[in-house]
Protein backbone atom coordinates (compact mmCIF):
# COMPACT_ATOMS: atom_id res chain seq x y z
CA UNK A 1 0.00 0.00 0.00
CA UNK A 2 2.74 2.33 1.40
CA UNK A 3 4.63 1.53 -2.03
CA UNK A 4 1.55 2.16 -4.64
CA UNK A 5 1.45 5.33 -2.69
CA UNK A 6 4.68 6.07 -2.92
CA UNK A 7 5.04 5.59 -7.10
CA UNK A 8 2.11 7.59 -7.16
CA UNK A 9 3.34 10.92 -5.36
CA UNK A 10 6.61 10.33 -7.18
CA UNK A 11 5.55 10.57 -10.34
CA UNK A 12 6.51 13.52 -12.18
CA UNK A 13 2.98 14.57 -13.35
CA UNK A 14 1.78 14.31 -9.74
CA UNK A 15 4.86 16.29 -8.61
CA UNK A 16 3.83 19.14 -11.33
CA UNK A 17 0.57 19.43 -9.82
CA UNK A 18 1.49 19.23 -6.31
CA UNK A 19 4.44 21.03 -5.10
CA UNK A 20 4.75 19.53 -1.32
CA UNK A 21 4.05 16.95 0.89
CA UNK A 22 1.33 17.12 3.49
CA UNK A 23 2.96 16.44 6.67
CA UNK A 24 2.03 19.17 9.10
CA UNK A 25 5.23 21.19 9.20
CA UNK A 26 6.18 24.93 9.73
CA UNK A 27 7.14 24.56 5.97
CA UNK A 28 4.06 22.69 4.68
CA UNK A 29 1.44 25.37 6.27
CA UNK A 30 2.94 28.24 4.41
CA UNK A 31 3.77 26.36 1.27
CA UNK A 32 -0.25 25.55 1.36
CA UNK A 33 -1.27 29.62 1.44
CA UNK A 34 1.63 30.66 -1.04
CA UNK A 35 1.64 27.38 -3.29
CA UNK A 36 -2.41 27.85 -4.17
CA UNK A 37 -3.34 30.83 -6.30
CA UNK A 38 -6.61 31.01 -4.72
CA UNK A 39 -5.34 30.85 -0.79
CA UNK A 40 -2.49 33.30 -1.41
CA UNK A 41 -4.97 35.87 -1.14
CA UNK A 42 -4.14 35.29 2.28
CA UNK A 43 -1.35 35.84 4.55
CA UNK A 44 1.13 33.10 5.47
CA UNK A 45 0.61 33.87 9.14
CA UNK A 46 -1.76 36.44 10.65
CA UNK A 47 -3.12 37.78 13.75
CA UNK A 48 -4.77 35.54 16.34
CA UNK A 49 -7.49 38.15 16.65
CA UNK A 50 -7.85 38.00 12.67
CA UNK A 51 -9.23 34.12 12.94
CA UNK A 52 -11.87 34.79 15.75
CA UNK A 53 -15.16 34.94 13.93
CA UNK A 54 -16.42 37.56 16.85
CA UNK A 55 -14.11 39.79 15.55
CA UNK A 56 -15.01 40.07 12.13
CA UNK A 57 -18.07 38.05 11.49
CA UNK A 58 -17.03 36.63 8.62
CA UNK A 59 -19.03 38.82 6.59
CA UNK A 60 -16.50 40.11 3.93
CA UNK A 61 -15.66 36.73 3.07
CA UNK A 62 -19.34 35.51 2.93
CA UNK A 63 -20.41 38.39 1.11
CA UNK A 64 -17.53 37.57 -1.60
CA UNK A 65 -18.63 33.40 -1.34
CA UNK A 66 -22.10 34.69 -1.95
CA UNK A 67 -21.05 36.48 -5.16
CA UNK A 68 -18.96 33.65 -5.98
CA UNK A 69 -22.20 31.31 -5.85
CA UNK A 70 -24.00 33.63 -7.81
CA UNK A 71 -21.94 33.86 -10.51
CA UNK A 72 -21.72 29.86 -10.89
CA UNK A 73 -26.05 30.10 -10.94
CA UNK A 74 -25.72 33.32 -12.93
CA UNK A 75 -24.14 31.71 -15.92
CA UNK A 76 -26.37 28.46 -15.37
CA UNK A 77 -29.28 30.70 -16.02
CA UNK A 78 -27.74 32.37 -19.04
CA UNK A 79 -28.34 29.26 -20.76
CA UNK A 80 -32.10 28.93 -20.00
CA UNK A 81 -32.86 32.90 -20.42
CA UNK A 82 -33.76 35.40 -23.32
CA UNK A 83 -33.34 39.23 -22.59
CA UNK A 84 -36.09 39.09 -25.08
CA UNK A 85 -39.56 40.87 -24.17
CA UNK A 86 -41.43 38.10 -25.87
CA UNK A 87 -39.37 35.16 -24.41
CA UNK A 88 -37.97 36.21 -21.06
CA UNK A 89 -41.26 35.72 -18.90
CA UNK A 90 -42.15 32.02 -20.63
CA UNK A 91 -37.91 31.00 -19.79
CA UNK A 92 -39.14 31.85 -16.29
CA UNK A 93 -42.02 29.76 -16.48
CA UNK A 94 -39.86 26.70 -18.23
CA UNK A 95 -36.88 26.77 -15.10
CA UNK A 96 -40.42 26.87 -13.08
CA UNK A 97 -41.60 23.33 -14.57
CA UNK A 98 -39.88 22.25 -17.45
CA UNK A 99 -36.14 22.19 -16.79
CA UNK A 100 -34.55 19.85 -14.39
CA UNK A 101 -33.77 21.84 -10.98
CA UNK A 102 -34.13 25.02 -12.38
CA UNK A 103 -36.39 26.12 -9.56
CA UNK A 104 -34.09 25.34 -7.05
CA UNK A 105 -31.21 27.35 -9.57
CA UNK A 106 -33.39 30.10 -10.10
CA UNK A 107 -34.16 29.97 -6.19
CA UNK A 108 -30.90 29.96 -5.00
CA UNK A 109 -29.64 32.81 -7.32
CA UNK A 110 -32.43 35.05 -6.03
CA UNK A 111 -31.73 34.15 -2.09
CA UNK A 112 -28.30 34.56 -2.47
CA UNK A 113 -28.45 38.03 -3.87
CA UNK A 114 -31.13 39.35 -1.23
CA UNK A 115 -28.58 37.72 1.66
CA UNK A 116 -25.52 38.98 -0.48
CA UNK A 117 -27.46 42.94 0.63
CA UNK A 118 -27.28 41.74 3.66
CA UNK A 119 -24.21 40.21 4.48
CA UNK A 120 -22.43 43.62 2.60
CA UNK A 121 -24.56 45.98 4.48
CA UNK A 122 -23.34 44.02 7.73
CA UNK A 123 -19.66 43.89 6.63
CA UNK A 124 -19.76 47.49 6.87
CA UNK A 125 -21.38 47.98 9.78
CA UNK A 126 -18.52 45.52 11.57
CA UNK A 127 -15.99 47.69 9.76
CA UNK A 128 -16.98 51.03 11.19
CA UNK A 129 -17.87 49.15 14.48
CA UNK A 130 -14.41 48.30 14.92
CA UNK A 131 -13.09 51.27 13.42
CA UNK A 132 -10.97 49.45 10.99
CA UNK A 133 -12.02 52.39 8.05
CA UNK A 134 -9.27 54.90 10.34
CA UNK A 135 -5.47 54.85 8.75
CA UNK A 136 -4.10 53.48 6.87
CA UNK A 137 -7.18 51.63 5.49
CA UNK A 138 -9.54 54.75 4.28
CA UNK A 139 -9.15 54.08 0.97
CA UNK A 140 -9.96 50.73 0.98
CA UNK A 141 -13.33 51.91 3.16
CA UNK A 142 -13.85 54.36 0.16
CA UNK A 143 -13.81 51.00 -2.54
CA UNK A 144 -15.89 49.06 -0.54
CA UNK A 145 -18.39 51.81 -0.24
CA UNK A 146 -18.04 51.44 -4.22
CA UNK A 147 -18.52 47.76 -4.11
CA UNK A 148 -21.53 48.18 -1.77
CA UNK A 149 -23.11 50.56 -4.22
CA UNK A 150 -22.71 48.14 -7.08
CA UNK A 151 -24.15 45.28 -5.14
CA UNK A 152 -27.23 47.14 -4.77
CA UNK A 153 -27.09 48.11 -8.66
CA UNK A 154 -26.26 44.31 -9.66
CA UNK A 155 -29.34 43.33 -7.60
CA UNK A 156 -31.60 45.74 -8.68
CA UNK A 157 -30.76 45.04 -12.53
CA UNK A 158 -31.56 41.32 -11.81
CA UNK A 159 -34.75 42.73 -10.47
CA UNK A 160 -36.26 43.40 -13.94
CA UNK A 161 -35.36 40.57 -15.25
CA UNK A 162 -37.85 38.07 -14.92
CA UNK A 163 -40.24 40.34 -16.56
CA UNK A 164 -42.90 39.67 -14.40
CA UNK A 165 -45.36 42.77 -12.64
CA UNK A 166 -43.11 42.31 -9.67
CA UNK A 167 -39.92 43.24 -11.07
CA UNK A 168 -41.80 45.56 -13.98
CA UNK A 169 -42.97 47.89 -11.17
CA UNK A 170 -40.18 47.82 -8.88
CA UNK A 171 -38.00 48.87 -11.75
CA UNK A 172 -40.41 51.34 -12.95
CA UNK A 173 -40.58 52.77 -9.43
CA UNK A 174 -36.69 52.99 -9.46
CA UNK A 175 -35.98 54.27 -12.52
CA UNK A 176 -38.35 57.07 -12.12
CA UNK A 177 -36.53 58.50 -9.57
CA UNK A 178 -34.16 59.28 -12.01
CA UNK A 179 -36.66 60.91 -13.97
CA UNK A 180 -36.10 63.74 -10.67
CA UNK A 181 -32.62 63.96 -10.38
CA UNK A 182 -31.89 67.52 -10.96
CA UNK A 183 -30.50 68.91 -13.94
CA UNK A 184 -30.34 65.82 -16.03
CA UNK A 185 -33.48 64.29 -15.22
CA UNK A 186 -36.56 66.19 -17.34
CA UNK A 187 -38.55 66.39 -13.92
CA UNK A 188 -35.97 67.46 -11.70
CA UNK A 189 -35.54 71.34 -10.20
CA UNK A 190 -33.01 72.95 -13.09
CA UNK A 191 -34.13 70.04 -16.23
CA UNK A 192 -36.07 72.54 -18.79
CA UNK A 193 -33.46 74.69 -18.06
CA UNK A 194 -31.14 72.99 -19.60
CA UNK A 195 -32.87 71.12 -22.07
CA UNK A 196 -33.10 68.36 -20.33
CA UNK A 197 -36.94 66.36 -21.76
CA UNK A 198 -37.82 62.77 -21.22
CA UNK A 199 -36.40 62.00 -24.60
CA UNK A 200 -32.64 62.67 -23.24
CA UNK A 201 -32.64 62.48 -19.44
CA UNK A 202 -30.78 60.19 -17.68
CA UNK A 203 -33.92 57.61 -17.15
CA UNK A 204 -33.61 57.50 -21.10
CA UNK A 205 -30.23 56.65 -20.54
CA UNK A 206 -30.76 53.62 -18.05
CA UNK A 207 -33.93 52.22 -19.88
CA UNK A 208 -33.22 53.28 -23.40
CA UNK A 209 -35.97 54.29 -23.89
CA UNK A 210 -39.01 56.75 -21.73
CA UNK A 211 -40.37 53.48 -20.62
CA UNK A 212 -40.15 50.48 -19.29
CA UNK A 213 -39.70 48.39 -22.43
CA UNK A 214 -37.69 46.14 -24.81
CA UNK A 215 -34.59 47.79 -24.53
CA UNK A 216 -34.88 48.28 -21.32
CA UNK A 217 -35.11 44.30 -20.64
CA UNK A 218 -32.14 44.22 -22.44
CA UNK A 219 -30.28 46.74 -21.12
CA UNK A 220 -30.65 45.33 -17.66
CA UNK A 221 -29.53 42.06 -18.82
CA UNK A 222 -26.22 43.30 -20.30
CA UNK A 223 -25.49 45.32 -17.09
CA UNK A 224 -26.26 42.69 -14.83
CA UNK A 225 -24.69 39.86 -16.26
CA UNK A 226 -21.60 41.74 -18.09
CA UNK A 227 -21.16 45.33 -17.17
CA UNK A 228 -21.31 45.51 -14.15
CA UNK A 229 -19.96 41.64 -12.73
CA UNK A 230 -16.56 42.89 -14.53
CA UNK A 231 -16.49 46.62 -12.44
CA UNK A 232 -17.41 44.81 -9.51
CA UNK A 233 -14.65 41.84 -9.84
CA UNK A 234 -11.68 44.84 -11.16
CA UNK A 235 -12.88 46.84 -7.92
CA UNK A 236 -12.99 43.81 -5.51
CA UNK A 237 -9.35 42.47 -6.55
CA UNK A 238 -7.91 46.02 -5.59
CA UNK A 239 -10.01 45.61 -2.02
CA UNK A 240 -9.16 42.49 -1.39
CA UNK A 241 -5.03 43.71 -1.99
CA UNK A 242 -5.55 46.66 -0.27
CA UNK A 243 -6.17 44.73 2.64
CA UNK A 244 -3.43 42.96 2.51
CA UNK A 245 -1.21 45.86 1.51
CA UNK A 246 -2.97 48.73 4.34
CA UNK A 247 -1.25 46.68 7.12
CA UNK A 248 -3.82 43.17 7.19
CA UNK A 249 -7.16 42.32 8.81
CA UNK A 250 -7.44 45.18 11.33
CA UNK A 251 -6.50 44.96 15.01
CA UNK A 252 -5.67 47.04 17.57
CA UNK A 253 -2.48 49.05 16.40
CA UNK B 1 -53.25 40.34 11.90
CA UNK B 2 -54.22 37.73 9.06
CA UNK B 3 -52.62 40.69 6.91
CA UNK B 4 -49.46 40.72 9.05
CA UNK B 5 -49.29 36.77 8.13
CA UNK B 6 -49.73 37.47 4.64
CA UNK B 7 -46.80 39.83 4.13
CA UNK B 8 -45.02 38.21 6.52
CA UNK B 9 -45.39 34.52 4.55
CA UNK B 10 -44.58 36.75 0.76
CA UNK B 11 -41.28 34.95 -0.57
CA UNK B 12 -39.30 37.97 -0.99
CA UNK B 13 -39.81 39.24 2.75
CA UNK B 14 -38.42 36.31 4.42
CA UNK B 15 -35.27 37.91 3.58
CA UNK B 16 -35.98 41.21 4.91
CA UNK B 17 -37.03 39.13 8.37
CA UNK B 18 -33.65 37.68 8.34
CA UNK B 19 -32.41 41.19 7.69
CA UNK B 20 -34.14 41.93 11.37
CA UNK B 21 -32.99 39.29 12.84
CA UNK B 22 -29.20 39.63 11.69
CA UNK B 23 -29.08 43.19 12.14
CA UNK B 24 -30.66 42.70 15.68
CA UNK B 25 -28.31 40.29 16.29
CA UNK B 26 -25.11 41.68 15.50
CA UNK B 27 -25.92 45.43 16.49
CA UNK B 28 -26.23 43.73 19.58
CA UNK B 29 -23.41 42.09 19.66
CA UNK B 30 -21.03 44.78 18.43
CA UNK B 31 -22.08 46.92 21.56
CA UNK B 32 -21.64 43.80 23.58
CA UNK B 33 -18.19 43.36 22.86
CA UNK B 34 -17.49 47.31 22.96
CA UNK B 35 -18.76 47.30 26.22
CA UNK B 36 -16.49 44.44 26.89
CA UNK B 37 -13.78 45.79 25.80
CA UNK B 38 -14.23 49.12 27.18
CA UNK B 39 -14.77 47.46 30.83
CA UNK B 40 -10.97 45.95 30.71
CA UNK B 41 -8.58 47.24 32.67
CA UNK B 42 -5.61 49.24 30.59
CA UNK B 43 -3.12 46.73 31.99
CA UNK B 44 -5.22 43.21 30.86
CA UNK B 45 -5.73 45.42 27.92
CA UNK B 46 -2.29 45.63 27.31
CA UNK B 47 -1.94 41.95 27.73
CA UNK B 48 -4.26 40.67 25.99
CA UNK B 49 -3.28 42.88 22.49
CA UNK B 50 0.05 41.04 22.91
CA UNK B 51 -1.41 38.20 22.86
CA UNK B 52 -3.85 38.64 20.15
CA UNK B 53 -1.26 40.30 18.05
CA UNK B 54 0.96 36.84 18.15
CA UNK B 55 0.68 36.03 14.64
CA UNK B 56 -0.19 32.09 14.02
CA UNK B 57 -0.15 29.88 10.39
CA UNK B 58 -2.94 30.58 8.04
CA UNK B 59 -3.03 27.39 7.41
CA UNK B 60 -5.11 25.64 8.66
CA UNK B 61 -6.00 28.26 11.29
CA UNK B 62 -7.83 30.50 9.23
CA UNK B 63 -8.55 28.25 5.96
CA UNK B 64 -10.71 25.44 8.31
CA UNK B 65 -12.81 28.59 9.34
CA UNK B 66 -13.31 30.12 6.16
CA UNK B 67 -14.06 26.56 4.78
CA UNK B 68 -16.37 25.66 7.65
CA UNK B 69 -18.26 28.95 7.36
CA UNK B 70 -18.39 28.38 3.47
CA UNK B 71 -20.34 25.09 4.40
CA UNK B 72 -22.60 26.11 6.66
CA UNK B 73 -23.84 28.98 4.35
CA UNK B 74 -23.92 26.56 1.72
CA UNK B 75 -26.54 24.41 3.81
CA UNK B 76 -28.39 27.48 4.84
CA UNK B 77 -28.89 28.65 1.15
CA UNK B 78 -29.84 25.32 -0.26
CA UNK B 79 -32.33 24.87 2.42
CA UNK B 80 -33.81 28.06 1.98
CA UNK B 81 -33.94 27.27 -1.61
CA UNK B 82 -35.72 23.93 -1.33
CA UNK B 83 -38.73 25.60 1.42
CA UNK B 84 -39.26 28.99 0.12
CA UNK B 85 -39.93 29.22 -3.90
CA UNK B 86 -38.81 32.91 -5.71
CA UNK B 87 -42.03 34.59 -6.58
CA UNK B 88 -42.92 35.12 -9.97
CA UNK B 89 -45.94 37.20 -10.16
CA UNK B 90 -48.37 37.16 -13.82
CA UNK B 91 -46.22 38.30 -17.13
CA UNK B 92 -45.56 42.49 -16.97
CA UNK B 93 -48.84 44.42 -17.98
CA UNK B 94 -47.82 48.43 -18.42
CA UNK B 95 -51.63 49.22 -17.94
CA UNK B 96 -52.13 47.36 -14.80
CA UNK B 97 -50.45 49.27 -11.67
CA UNK B 98 -50.48 47.18 -8.45
CA UNK B 99 -51.54 49.01 -5.50
CA UNK B 100 -48.66 49.47 -3.89
CA UNK B 101 -45.83 49.50 -6.78
CA UNK B 102 -42.70 48.83 -4.36
CA UNK B 103 -39.15 48.95 -5.36
CA UNK B 104 -36.91 46.31 -4.24
CA UNK B 105 -36.35 46.08 -0.05
CA UNK B 106 -33.26 48.15 -0.08
CA UNK B 107 -34.78 50.64 -1.68
CA UNK B 108 -37.95 51.11 0.24
CA UNK B 109 -36.47 53.61 2.68
CA UNK B 110 -35.83 55.52 -0.18
CA UNK B 111 -39.45 55.22 -1.46
CA UNK B 112 -40.05 56.11 2.19
CA UNK B 113 -38.74 59.48 2.36
CA UNK B 114 -40.83 60.33 -0.81
CA UNK B 115 -43.69 60.82 1.64
CA UNK B 116 -41.27 63.50 3.27
CA UNK B 117 -39.66 65.14 0.42
CA UNK B 118 -40.13 65.55 -3.59
CA UNK B 119 -38.79 62.91 -5.42
CA UNK B 120 -35.77 64.88 -6.10
CA UNK B 121 -34.62 65.04 -2.76
CA UNK B 122 -35.56 61.33 -1.71
CA UNK B 123 -34.15 59.73 -5.19
CA UNK B 124 -31.20 62.08 -6.05
CA UNK B 125 -29.77 64.29 -3.72
CA UNK B 126 -30.02 61.99 -0.17
CA UNK B 127 -29.04 59.21 -2.11
CA UNK B 128 -25.86 61.11 -3.59
CA UNK B 129 -25.42 62.56 0.08
CA UNK B 130 -25.61 58.95 1.81
CA UNK B 131 -22.81 57.44 -0.86
CA UNK B 132 -20.71 60.67 -0.48
CA UNK B 133 -21.27 60.57 3.31
CA UNK B 134 -20.04 56.94 3.64
CA UNK B 135 -16.92 57.69 1.39
CA UNK B 136 -15.97 60.93 3.61
CA UNK B 137 -16.20 59.15 6.94
CA UNK B 138 -12.61 58.35 7.19
CA UNK B 139 -11.57 61.23 6.19
CA UNK B 140 -13.80 63.88 8.31
CA UNK B 141 -13.76 61.40 11.70
CA UNK B 142 -9.74 62.31 12.71
CA UNK B 143 -9.81 60.69 16.16
CA UNK B 144 -7.19 58.04 15.80
CA UNK B 145 -8.12 55.65 18.85
CA UNK B 146 -11.01 52.54 18.51
CA UNK B 147 -8.82 51.67 15.26
CA UNK B 148 -9.47 47.84 14.55
CA UNK B 149 -11.14 46.46 17.68
CA UNK B 150 -14.77 47.05 19.08
CA UNK B 151 -15.13 50.40 21.40
CA UNK B 152 -18.14 52.75 22.39
CA UNK B 153 -15.84 54.98 25.22
CA UNK B 154 -13.14 55.54 22.75
CA UNK B 155 -15.18 57.27 19.59
CA UNK B 156 -18.69 57.44 21.52
CA UNK B 157 -20.07 60.26 19.09
CA UNK B 158 -19.04 58.70 15.78
CA UNK B 159 -21.05 55.62 16.79
CA UNK B 160 -23.59 57.27 18.08
CA UNK B 161 -24.29 59.04 14.47
CA UNK B 162 -23.44 56.25 12.09
CA UNK B 163 -26.08 54.04 14.26
CA UNK B 164 -28.79 56.75 14.20
CA UNK B 165 -28.28 56.50 9.88
CA UNK B 166 -27.88 53.30 9.86
CA UNK B 167 -30.28 51.21 12.21
CA UNK B 168 -32.73 54.48 12.34
CA UNK B 169 -32.80 55.78 9.45
CA UNK B 170 -31.31 53.11 6.68
CA UNK B 171 -32.86 50.05 8.57
CA UNK B 172 -36.40 51.05 10.04
CA UNK B 173 -37.33 53.10 6.84
CA UNK B 174 -36.72 49.94 5.32
CA UNK B 175 -39.23 47.93 7.81
CA UNK B 176 -41.54 50.91 7.67
CA UNK B 177 -41.25 50.59 4.03
CA UNK B 178 -42.18 46.58 3.90
CA UNK B 179 -44.66 46.58 6.64
CA UNK B 180 -46.50 49.23 7.10
CA UNK B 181 -47.06 51.00 3.54
CA UNK B 182 -50.29 49.57 1.85
CA UNK B 183 -52.13 50.57 -0.59
CA UNK B 184 -51.97 54.25 -2.26
CA UNK B 185 -48.87 54.14 0.13
CA UNK B 186 -51.34 55.10 3.21
CA UNK B 187 -49.83 53.83 6.45
CA UNK B 188 -51.46 50.26 7.71
CA UNK B 189 -50.68 48.97 11.74
CA UNK B 190 -49.82 45.48 10.80
CA UNK B 191 -53.44 44.41 12.98
CA UNK B 192 -55.07 46.66 10.11
CA UNK B 193 -56.47 44.72 6.68
CA UNK B 194 -54.90 46.23 3.81
CA UNK B 195 -58.09 48.32 1.90
CA UNK B 196 -57.55 49.80 -1.07
CA UNK B 197 -60.49 51.71 -1.21
CA UNK B 198 -58.96 53.75 2.45
CA UNK B 199 -59.28 57.39 2.32
CA UNK B 200 -57.17 59.34 4.52
CA UNK B 201 -58.01 63.02 4.25
CA UNK B 202 -54.90 64.85 5.12
CA UNK B 203 -54.58 68.50 4.37
CA UNK B 204 -50.87 69.14 3.98
CA UNK B 205 -49.75 72.66 5.11
CA UNK B 206 -46.51 74.31 4.01
CA UNK B 207 -44.48 75.17 7.65
CA UNK B 208 -45.15 79.10 7.00
CA UNK B 209 -49.09 78.51 6.66
CA UNK B 210 -48.68 77.63 10.05
CA UNK B 211 -47.70 81.63 10.95
CA UNK B 212 -50.38 82.79 8.45
CA UNK B 213 -47.92 83.69 5.59
CA UNK B 214 -48.42 82.57 1.89
CA UNK B 215 -45.82 80.27 0.81
CA UNK B 216 -46.30 80.56 -2.75
CA UNK B 217 -45.92 84.55 -1.98
CA UNK B 218 -42.81 86.25 -1.79
CA UNK B 219 -43.04 86.49 1.84
CA UNK B 220 -43.52 83.24 2.16
CA UNK B 221 -40.36 82.64 -0.51
CA UNK B 222 -38.32 84.83 1.50
CA UNK B 223 -39.41 83.10 5.10
CA UNK B 224 -39.10 79.42 3.87
CA UNK B 225 -35.61 80.36 2.76
CA UNK B 226 -34.39 82.03 5.37
CA UNK B 227 -35.50 79.06 7.74
CA UNK B 228 -33.19 76.78 5.62
CA UNK B 229 -30.65 79.24 5.55
CA UNK B 230 -30.75 79.56 9.18
CA UNK B 231 -31.21 75.96 10.15
CA UNK B 232 -27.71 75.20 8.72
CA UNK B 233 -25.68 78.03 9.36
CA UNK B 234 -27.14 78.76 12.66
CA UNK B 235 -26.55 74.87 13.53
CA UNK B 236 -22.87 74.49 11.90
CA UNK B 237 -22.35 78.22 14.16
CA UNK B 238 -23.45 76.86 17.56
CA UNK B 239 -21.96 73.64 17.18
CA UNK B 240 -18.61 75.69 16.67
CA UNK B 241 -18.96 77.96 19.28
CA UNK B 242 -19.55 74.79 21.21
CA UNK B 243 -16.57 72.87 20.38
CA UNK B 244 -14.65 75.63 20.34
CA UNK B 245 -15.07 76.36 24.28
CA UNK B 246 -15.07 72.82 24.86
CA UNK B 247 -12.71 71.05 22.53
CA UNK B 248 -10.37 73.48 21.02
CA UNK B 249 -7.79 70.90 20.76
CA UNK B 250 -10.37 68.73 18.29
CA UNK B 251 -11.58 71.82 16.30
CA UNK B 252 -8.16 72.45 15.70
CA UNK B 253 -7.29 69.44 14.71
CA UNK B 254 -10.13 68.82 12.65
CA UNK B 255 -9.53 72.36 10.73
CA UNK B 256 -12.22 74.16 9.03
CA UNK B 257 -12.74 72.52 5.73
CA UNK B 258 -13.25 69.49 7.60
CA UNK B 259 -15.55 71.08 9.83
CA UNK B 260 -17.68 72.57 7.28
CA UNK B 261 -18.18 69.20 5.65
CA UNK B 262 -18.93 67.03 7.98
CA UNK B 263 -21.30 69.53 10.36
CA UNK B 264 -23.11 70.18 6.92
CA UNK B 265 -23.53 66.29 6.69
CA UNK B 266 -24.64 66.22 10.22
CA UNK B 267 -27.09 68.66 9.98
CA UNK B 268 -28.44 66.78 6.97
CA UNK B 269 -29.26 64.19 8.47
CA UNK B 270 -30.71 65.80 11.90
CA UNK B 271 -32.39 67.82 9.17
CA UNK B 272 -34.04 64.61 7.39
CA UNK B 273 -35.09 63.02 10.65
CA UNK B 274 -36.61 66.61 11.58
CA UNK B 275 -38.75 66.69 8.59
CA UNK B 276 -39.96 63.10 8.67
CA UNK B 277 -41.23 64.09 12.11
CA UNK B 278 -43.41 67.26 10.81
CA UNK B 279 -44.58 65.62 8.73
CA UNK B 280 -46.18 62.92 10.47
CA UNK B 281 -46.96 65.06 13.54
CA UNK B 282 -47.77 68.57 11.98
CA UNK B 283 -48.97 67.51 8.10
CA UNK B 284 -45.76 69.91 6.59
CA UNK B 285 -45.54 69.04 3.19
CA UNK B 286 -42.88 71.88 2.24
CA UNK B 287 -40.78 74.47 4.02
CA UNK B 288 -39.48 76.18 1.12
CA UNK B 289 -41.88 77.03 -1.64
CA UNK B 290 -39.99 78.53 -4.91
CA UNK B 291 -40.34 78.54 -8.59
CA UNK B 292 -37.80 76.30 -9.24
CA UNK B 293 -38.05 73.31 -6.53
CA UNK B 294 -39.45 72.72 -3.43
CA UNK B 295 -37.85 71.67 0.06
Amino acid sequence: MRNIFKNITETQLWKSIFRHGYEDTPRNRALQILGNVFLHLHPVRITRLGVKLKHTWCMGGITFLLFIILTITGVLLMFYYRPAVEHAYWDMKDLEFVVRFGLLLRNIHRWAAHLMVITIMLHMFRVFMTGSYKPPREFNWVLGVILLVLTLLLSFTGYLLPWDQLGFWAITVGTNMARSAPVIGHEGPLGELVGTTAYNDLRFALLGGSQVGANALLRAYVWHCIGIPIIAIVFMAVHFWRVRKDGGISGPL
Amino acid sequence: MENLLKILSKPDNVAIIIMMVMVGFFGFFAFFQAFKNDRKKASAKEEKNKFEKEKIHTWPYLARKEFLVAILVVIVLLAWSIFVDAPLEEHSNPNLTPNPAKAPWYFLGLQELLVYFDPWIAGAIIPLLIIVGLMLIPYIDINPRGNGYFSFAERKFEILIFCFGFLVLWISLIIIGVFMRGPGWLWFWPWQEWDPSRVVAEINVDLTQLFGVNSRSTPGFLMGGSIIILYFSVGMIMLYLYLRKKKPNLLHKLGLTRYLISSFLLWSMIGIAIKIIMRLTLNIKYIWVTPWFNI
